[in-house]
């Protein structure tokens, strides 16, 4: 066996978009009218492409993520890898037994109990019925419904529906486990014993393609990441350095840096030595923006902010919330400001971001996104978002009888 | 071809689920699923009754038991056929989601309609051996056809339940001509009536494939004869050519239902 688990080479996919004729009432006269028209060999000119020479390989073992903006092709890329889809053009190459986790729950009948759709939707997943007997108790106790387990699905909350899917699904040991946005489901801990079962799912050996918009959970769980982009690859690389990538393409600006009126010409932060990629916690660190403008424009402020990985704003501010005036700048005039911060953020990975913005007609000029993405260690062990700088200060077991125990 | 009956028999055990599910699903009211299975023929064997009661009153013939039982003998396989192609073409249809989000060879849908429907029939049928018994019909050697008999029945059932699937998946009024076919079908084939009461003329009936099914197992149940084999084997040949046919239209499309649906 080779050591490629997926592979995907120059795969294009082509859709129509527009009007086609579901129904023999719309077909039967827009054909007559064709064929009277004599055109009835012209193909139509609404068509476009939803992937476009998309090649990759996924070895394995390999745990491969796939980032990208609404519309980018991942699902079409899923579809196609899961052969629900043909490809246009191109070929696809899959080893060994592949299971998608794009819907976890299509497979559910209402009027069934959960048992029953245990059973059900296993088969449809390509379990045998005496590989789901062996695993019903573990499908049952991970989804964590075991009271309601014999009650017909249509009785349950939209949670306990998902999870009794999620449940069925990351039980069916495939060799290729295709996982698409699956992990946004349930309370706090069912994500997190999801999370555990994905780690010990890829520690068994399984390859598995991931997509999602949780940047943090690629980043937990990819080696390497696609970036797709209109259907096409825009990078291939290290999980890491594919998300600045995704991130520093940002906002997809309307208008290039010529036609903008104000812009930002320069942004810096650092440290007392200088320019800075990695900080301690707790230190001080300041920003530099220079803002240089092409035309008259007043009444603007520099706003900046920091986001975790998941997008989250952990932090902001601006000239004018620590109360400088707006400023107005002639043609070819500059601005310059410095934001001192201390750096109370816990241990992790930030991105710094930047915008010009009026406030009172509430307009963004400029953003700069992201100015850079910023290290932060931490010798304090703390997790989360903020430094709280922790020091435990007593600490003292009691025994029954309410006596302090000698340690 | 050969793939593809591999991959088929391969996800066997799913067309067993999916069967099992549109089994447990209409039966889960233990009552009305009963009901469910031997509503539709019950008012096909009183309409055909009435059918033939004044068939018999303008002939001047009273109506005789053999005629009755020939009426429910051919009503039953008449309603298996009717519910399992109307079954079966909304299958792929109202199987949307899994359809769209998951992958196995997607004639299990329509198959496992008409598995479903032929459970109803037998559920029917043991309700009219009963029937039979209490008319006295008896019973002789001929009986041996009636299997082949509703095995070519199944085969029939299961092709056009292929293509009308598929069909209605692309376009949504295939469903409504398939209903005013199935309604109006019962009239252009020999339930109530046999072909040979209209003579030379009857023959141009029997090339309905069901026509010579029905006569057929009248004939070996009711009056104890032989089927007309020519007759048999044409609807035979038939069925098969439409199945083969069905799969092939069926496996054509199976790549663009997903974005089609």
């Amino acid at each position: 066996m080779s050591d490629i688990a997926l592979l995907m080479e120059h795969v294009y996919k082509k859709f129509r978009k527009g009007e086609t004729y579901n129904s023999l009432r719309d077909l039967v006269p827009a054909m007559t009218g064709k064929m009277f028209r004599g055109e009835l060999n012209q193909s139509d000119k609404r068509e476009f492409w939803a992937l476009q020479d998309l090649s990759f390989e996924v070895k394995r073992g390999e745990a491969f993520g796939i980032i990208g903006r609404n519309g980018a092709g991942k699902s079409t890329a899923l579809k196609i890898l899961s052969r629900i889809m043909k490809p246009t053009k191109g070929r696809m190459v899959v080893n060994g037994r592949l299971s998608a986790l794009i819907e976890v729950t299509a497979g559910f009948h209402q009027d069934l109990t959960g048992r029953e759709n245990i059973f059900l939707h296993g088969t449809i997943l390509g379990m045998a019925k005496r590989e789901i007997q062996s695993k019903l108790d573990q499908i049952i106790a991970f989804s964590g419904i075991e009271e309601f387990i014999d009650t017909p699905v249509k009785h349950y909350s939209s949670g306990m529906y998902t999870r009794l899917g999620f449940s069925i699904a990351a039980h069916v040991d495939p060799e290729v486990l295709i996982v698409d946005e699956v992990l946004s489901v349930g309370d706090y801990v069912f994500q997190q014993r999801c999370m555990d079962r994905m780690h010990s799912i890829i520690h068994s050996g399984t390859t598995v393609l991931f997509v999602s918009h949780n940047l943090k959970a690629v980043t937990e769980i990819c080696t390497r990441t696609m970036l797709l982009e209109r259907g096409k690859a825009l990078a291939i690389d290290e999980t890491g350095a594919v998300i600045r990538k995704y991130l520093k393409e940002g906002i997809p600006s309307t208008k290039s840096k010529e036609e903008k009126s104000v812009y930002i010409s320069k942004v810096t932060m650092r440290d007392r030595a200088g320019e800075q990629s990695t900080f301690e916690s707790g230190q001080k660190a300041w920003v530099d923006v220079e803002v240089t403008a092409r035309k008259a424009i007043d009444k603007l402020a520099v706003v900046i902010w920091f986001t975790d990985q998941t997008q989250y704003i952990i932090f902001h501010t601006s000239t004018e919330r620590l109360g400088f005036a707006p400023f107005s700048l002639q043609p070819g005039g500059t601005y310059r400001c410095t934001f001192e911060l201390d750096l109370n953020i816990a241990h992790g990975t930030f991105q710094l971001v930047t915008e010009i913005y009026r406030y009172d007609i509430q307009k963004s000029y400029d953003r700069y996104y992201p100015v850079t993405t910023i290290f932060v260690g931490s010798t304090t062990a703390v997790g989360g978002a903020v430094n709280c700088f922790p020091r435990l200060i007593e600490s003292e077991t009691f025994a029954p009888s309410g006596q302090p125990c000698e340690v | 071809m050969k793939n593809e009956l591999k991959e088929l028999y391969k996800y066997r055990e799913l067309l067993y689920a999916i069967t099992f599910r549109d089994i447990k699903v209409r039966y889960k009211q233990s009552v009305m699923g009963f009901l469910w299975a031997v509503l539709m023929p019950i008012m096909i064997i009183f309409s055909g009754v009435v059918v033939r009661y004044a068939y018999g009153l303008a002939a001047g013939k009273p109506l005789n038991t053999q005629d009755i039982a020939s009426v429910a003998v051919k009503s039953i396989p008449w309603a298996f056929v009717v519910a399992s192609i109307r079954f079966a073409c909304n299958s792929l249809t109202s199987n949307y989601s899994l359809v769209t989000k998951i992958y196995f060879p997607k004639e299990i849908f329509p198959m496992a309609a008409v598995l479903a429907c032929l459970f109803d029939f037998f559920v029917a049928s043991t309700a009219l051996v009963v029937i039979l018994m209490v008319m006295k019909i008896g019973w002789s050697t001929y009986l041996v056809w009636t299997p082949a008999l509703l095995l070519t029945m199944v085969l029939l059932a299961t092709g056009i339940g292929l293509i009308v699937s598929a069909a209605s998946l692309f376009l949504r009024d295939v469903k409504y001509i398939v209903e005013i076919v199935l309604t109006f079908g019962i009239f252009f084939t020999p339930v109530f009536y046999e072909s040979r009461m209209l003579g030379e003329k009857g023959k141009w009936l029997l090339l309905n494939p069901l026509a010579p099914l029905l006569e057929g197992l009248s004939s070996c149940i009711v009056r104890h004869q032989s089927p007309a084999l020519s007759w048999f084997a044409y609807s035979l040949g038939f069925a098969l050519a439409t199945l083969l046919a069905g799969f092939v239209f069926f496996k054509h499309l199976e790549p663009a239902f997903a974005e089609s649906i």
